[in-house]
C-alpha cells in the first residue's frame, strides 16, 4: 500500500521532471545562431591569438550552415578582420563581401575598409 | 472647538489625498517619447566602444563585445563591433571618450550607419557587502540619429550576480536573460563579465517597457505598442 503510494509519487516526481527538463531545451528562438560570436569578440579585445579565434569561427559557420541557420550582424566581418591579421588577404576580402551580401546595410562600411585594403596594397 | 476638529479633518484629508497623490506619482512609469524613434525608422546600429566610469579597465570592452547580441535579436544591422574600433584605432583614435566626441555626420560618413549607440558603464566590478560579495554592472544608453543628431532613445539597466535567475521577466527579453544567468551561474572566473551580458540584454533588448523598439529584420517589427 506505502510502497504503491511512494511508486505512484515517484513517478509522478519523474513525469515532472521530464515535462521540466524538455521545458528547459527550449526550440531555438533567436534570429541568429550565434555559434560563440560574442565570446571570440571579447577574446579579440582581450588580445588573444587570432588563429584559435579562427578556427572556432568557421566550425560556428559550418555548423551553422549544416543547419541552414542564419549567423549573426557582424560574424563574417569579424573573421574577416582575423583573417587580416594572419596575413590571408584572399579569404578576408571573401570574408567582407560575404557580410555585404547577407547584410547590404553594410554596405558603405565595408566597401570602406576594401578601399582601404586595396590602398594600404594588402 | 468645533471648527478646530473640522480644521484638523481637512488636514487630515488633504494628508490623505497628498499620500494618494505621491503614492500613485510613484506608481505611474515615466514614458519614453518614441516620435522620434518611429520617424527614423533606423535599421543599422554603430555601438561606439562604452565609456567607463567604474574602476576596472576591462568594463568598456567587456560590455562592447555582448551589445550586439541584443540589438540584432531586436532586429538591427550591428556594425561589426572589433572592425569599427580597429578603425576608430587606425586613425588615431585610442579611447572611448575621444570616439564619442566625433560627430555625427563624420560618422555616418565613414560607417554608414543609421544611429549611433552612446553607452556609459558606471558600475563594474564586485561590490562587496556585509555577508556576500557580488559582481555588479550597470549601464546606461542613448541612441542617437547619425542624420540629424537627435536623440531617438535612452535607457539605463543594471545586474548583479546575487540576483539568482528569478528577476528575468518575460518575452524575448526574459529568454535571452535567463540563457545568461545560466553562465553567470557557472562561471567561476571572470564574474563581472557575463553579468555584463546579462545588463546589456535588459539594457538593449526589444519587447519591454521603455526599452528600444524593433527593428527592421525582426518578425515583430512595427508590432510595438503604441505606448
Amino acid at each position: 500500500m506505502n510502497n504503491s503510494l511512494i511508486t505512484r509519487l515517484g513517478a509522478g516526481l519523474g513525469l515532472i521532471a521530464t515535462v521540466g527538463l524538455s521545458g528547459c531545451v527550449a526550440p531555438q528562438q533567436t534570429l541568429y545562431a550565434w555559434n560563440g560570436y560574442q565570446p571570440q569578440v571579447y577574446a579579440h579585445f582581450q588580445g588573444k591569438g587570432p588563429e584559435e579565434q579562427i578556427i572556432a569561427l568557421e566550425a560556428g559557420a559550418q555548423k551553422a550552415a549544416a543547419q541552414g541557420a542564419k549567423l549573426p550582424p557582424g560574424y563574417h566581418a569579424h573573421l574577416g578582420l582575423l583573417y587580416l591579421n594572419t596575413g590571408r588577404t584572399n579569404q578576408a576580402v571573401a570574408a567582407l563581401h560575404q557580410e555585404k551580401a547577407l547584410f547590404p546595410e553594410s554596405t558603405k562600411y565595408i566597401d570602406f575598409l576594401l578601399n582601404n585594403m586595396k590602398k594600404n596594397g594588402s | 472647538m468645533t471648527g478646530n476638529t473640522q480644521t484638523l479633518r481637512r488636514l487630515s484629508l488633504l494628508g490623505l489625498a497628498t499620500a494618494t497623490a505621491f503614492l500613485a506619482g510613484c506608481a505611474a512609469p515615466v514614458k519614453v517619447d518614441y516620435t522620434a524613434f518611429r520617424q527614423a525608422k533606423p535599421a543599422s546600429i554603430l555601438v561606439l566602444p562604452p565609456l567607463n566610469n567604474s574602476p576596472d579597465v576591462n568594463a568598456t570592452y567587456s560590455v562592447l563585445s555582448q551589445a550586439t547580441f541584443p540589438l540584432a535579436e531586436a532586429g538591427y544591422y550591428v556594425l561589426p563591433v572589433a572592425l569599427v574600433a580597429e578603425t576608430f584605432h587606425q586613425n588615431g583614435l585610442s579611447n572611448a571618450a575621444d570616439m564619442h566626441a566625433v560627430g555625427p555626420a563624420k560618422l555616418k560618413d565613414i560607417f554608414g550607419a543609421d544611429a549611433a549607440l552612446y553607452i556609459k558603464v558606471t558600475q563594474y566590478g564586485s561590490k562587496y557587502m556585509v555577508l556576500s560579495s557580488a559582481a555588479v554592472v550597470t549601464a546606461e544608453a542613448q541612441l542617437v540619429d547619425l542624420s540629424t543628431g537627435t536623440r531617438l532613445w535612452s535607457g539605463t539597466a543594471s545586474a548583479s550576480s546575487d540576483e539568482g535567475g528569478n528577476n528575468s521577466g518575460g518575452g524575448l527579453a526574459g529568454l535571452l536573460i535567463t540563457a545568461i544567468v545560466k553562465q553567470v551561474l557557472n562561471s567561476m572566473t571572470d564574474a563581472s563579465h557575463p553579468v555584463a551580458g546579462v545588463a546589456s540584454a535588459r539594457l538593449l533588448s526589444a519587447g519591454q517597457r521603455n526599452g528600444i523598439l524593433y527593428g527592421p529584420r525582426s518578425p515583430r517589427y512595427g508590432s510595438d505598442p503604441a505606448n
